[in-house]
């Protein structure tokens, strides 16, 4: 078997959930190759060379892959993929918007966002939001596989020397453009990899409330998340959105703060390591998750707890 | 110009559904079923876009069995002109949705499709890509904000940094996310006129295309439970509890 796995990256730096990726090709077994498609990103590429259990590097850098659009991409990774009897992509936006498209064009059908793998061609996925677990098994030659990066520890992204190999292929659909991008700014850890989160929901009642959990967060080191309520009344920008139609994420410690626990949020942190809710209604559903629950007004706990701290 | 929806019918969203004891499938019997949320954003964008004169005709499909048609009812009563079925009762996977949404794409010509960005049963997150794969079209995925202009179609994402806009040449598609809008309620008149607009079926078969799962599901099953934990009295209990028992802090 040999399985191509297809960085994150920014053309500048690989990104961790590479690494989450290629763990879960360990858990598959073979050889495991990486596609770094870019423009300028040979130093992406050299990082994924060192990355341990990696044999080898495929690097495409060409203008038609700067932005990750998926018509260019996809086409790409159809044309290696046939090589290959899997092909993964963490499950984040851009491995979402690509590779169904790269599946359609081989004729396979993916398997989204893959939470254990049972043998080559097994594997479980959450459904319904995350109240069913299925375990689902693909009859196609190739696996196309996205990867729900909490799901898997990541590989060391030191120890290996595999080569790099520069594909000469420029696919460009010529159908999309890049426009531009509006990137968050912050200092504070990536919602995905951070060991722990603090969000916020409608509770906070506006933006500006949400410095009350900056403050917390800097304390301990955390990244800053929100329920879809919070980021639908505008309080926080839509890239902090936990929940089944936003970022998964599962830290050592998750706060939730005025937030109810509908099952749309509670879907992308219940599998969190040690839940933390804040709320003043006693009967809130968060409760049900939580391990430690603490009934009481959020704009006199909070300030408290970040002092205690 | 002309819009294609898809639109699904799934469990309601505020049904918490359950595997059956045997593990074989979803307990579906009895639940409520509705038009997938994403969906009826879809709906309601082409609804938008007819009202600001860029649209002129708007078609809503599904699949999937008889009942589907109630959803489609529902597209037509939010504004869709006209609707089309494609009947099976078959499992239906999201190539095989795609092949025959492209089918229908052949026949129509529309310039834009609008599907959900993913359907909260399956939560596939496939479809429209894949669609858009077949047909050769580009793709404006995760979709917050839509702007038709002569030719094109600009599209603004929401992606994990933020927000991204891509310009699409057309005919493209379009898959929605929460903020693009919020759909409307459909009006008692509009539901009544809704049951008298045009409703066509067809099936896999006579688009010509193979709908054999690719996949099957071995098995289904509760995620492991969480517990509930305890309630801590203060903040000071909380903070104590953080540090020596769960040590995370
Ligand atoms: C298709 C679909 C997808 C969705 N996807 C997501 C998703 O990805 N993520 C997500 O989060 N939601 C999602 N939702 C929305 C979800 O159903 C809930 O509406 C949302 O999570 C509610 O957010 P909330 O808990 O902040 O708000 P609310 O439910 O309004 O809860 C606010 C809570 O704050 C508490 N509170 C208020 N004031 C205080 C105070 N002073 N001190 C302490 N506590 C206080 C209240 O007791 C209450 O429990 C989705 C919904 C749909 C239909
Ligand atoms: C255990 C199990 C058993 C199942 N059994 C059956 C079964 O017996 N019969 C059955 O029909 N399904 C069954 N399903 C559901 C089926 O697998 C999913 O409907 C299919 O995988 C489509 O995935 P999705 O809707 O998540 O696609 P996504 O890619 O998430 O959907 C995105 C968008 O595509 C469009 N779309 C998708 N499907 C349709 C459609 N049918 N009509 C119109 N637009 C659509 C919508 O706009 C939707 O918002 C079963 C699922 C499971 C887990």
């Amino acid at each position: 078997m040999s399985i191509l796995v297809i960085a994150e990256h920014d053309n500048a730096e690989l990104k961790g959930a590479t690494l989450n990726t290629i763990a879960a090709a360990k858990a598959i077994g073979g050889d495991i190759e990486v596609l770094v498609a870019g423009s300028g990103c040979g130093a992406v590429a050299e990082a994924a060379a060192k990355v341990e259990g990696v044999s080898k590097v495929l690097a495409a850098d060409n203008a038609a892959y700067e932005h990750q659009l998926a018509e260019n991409v996809a086409k790409l990774v159809a044309d290696l993929g046939k090589n290959y009897s899997h092909v993964l992509a963490p499950a984040t936006t851009t491995g979402k918007n690509m590779l169904p498209r790269a599946a359609a064009l081989l004729d396979v059908q993916p398997i989204s966002d893959i939470i254990a793998v049972e043998s080559p061609d097994t594997f479980k996925r959450p459904i319904y939001a995350g109240n069913v677990i299925a375990t689902v098994q693909s009859s196609d030659a190739i696996k196309v596989i996205s990867v729900r990066t909490t799901a898997f520890d990541a590989v060391a992204a030191e120890g290996g020397s595999a080569a790099v190999e520069s594909v000469d292929i420029a696919d460009d659909a010529g159908v999309s453009k890049f426009v531009g991008e509006e990137l968050a700014e912050s200092d504070r850890p990536e919602l995905t990899a951070a060991k722990v989160v603090i969000s916020g929901g409608r509770g906070m009642q506006n933006g500006d409330n949400f410095e009350l959990l900056y403050k917390v967060a800097d304390k301990l080191g955390a990244a800053v998340g929100a329920s879809r309520a919070a980021v639908d009344a505008g309080f926080v920008p839509n890239d902090m959105q936990v929940g089944q139609t936003g970022k998964i994420v599962a830290p050592d410690l998750y706060i939730a703060v005025g937030i109810s626990g509908a099952i749309q949020h509670l879907a992308g942190m219940k599998d969190s390591k040690v839940i933390v809710a804040i709320n003043k209604d006693e009967e809130a559903p968060i409760f049900s998750v939580a391990d430690y629950g603490l009934v009481a007004d959020l704009f006199d706990a909070v300030p408290e707890l970040e002092t205690k701290l | 110009m002309k819009v294609l929806v898809a639109v699904k019918r799934v469990v309601d969203y505020n049904v918490k559904v359950r595997p059956k004891a045997d593990g074989t499938d979803v307990d579906t019997a009895n639940v409520k079923m509705s038009i997938n949320p994403f969906c009826e954003i879809a709906v309601e964008e082409a609804v938008r876009l007819k009202e600001k004169g860029v649209v002129s005709e708007i078609v809503a499909v599904s699949m999937g069995p008889k009942q589907c048609q109630e959803q489609i009812r529902t597209a037509l009563a939010l504004g869709a002109d006209r609707g089309i079925q494609v009947e099976t009762d078959a499992e239906l996977q999201p190539l095989a949705v795609a092949k025959c949404l492209k089918a229908i794409v052949d026949k129509e010509e529309p310039q834009l499709v609008i599907l959900g960005k993913q359907s909260i049963d399956g939560d596939n997150n496939q479809t429209g890509q894949m669609l858009a794969a077949l047909a050769g079209m580009g793709q404006g995925t995760f979709a917050s904000e839509v702007n038709v202009a002569d030719g094109s179609v600009k599209v603004t994402r929401e992606v994990d940094g933020g927000l991204q806009t891509v310009e699409l040449t057309l005919p493209a598609v379009v898959t929605t996310d929460l903020r693009l809008n919020e759909p409307r309620y459909a009006s008692l008149p509009n539901i009544m006129k809704a049951k008298k607009k045009p409703l066509d079926t067809t099936t896999p078969e006579d688009l010509g295309v193979d709908i054999a799962p690719r996949t099957k599901t071995l098995k289904v099953e509760p995620p492991a439970e969480r517990q509930a934990g305890i309630k801590v009295a203060d903040v000071a209990e909380l903070v104590e509890k953080l540090k020596s028992e769960a040590k995370v802090i």
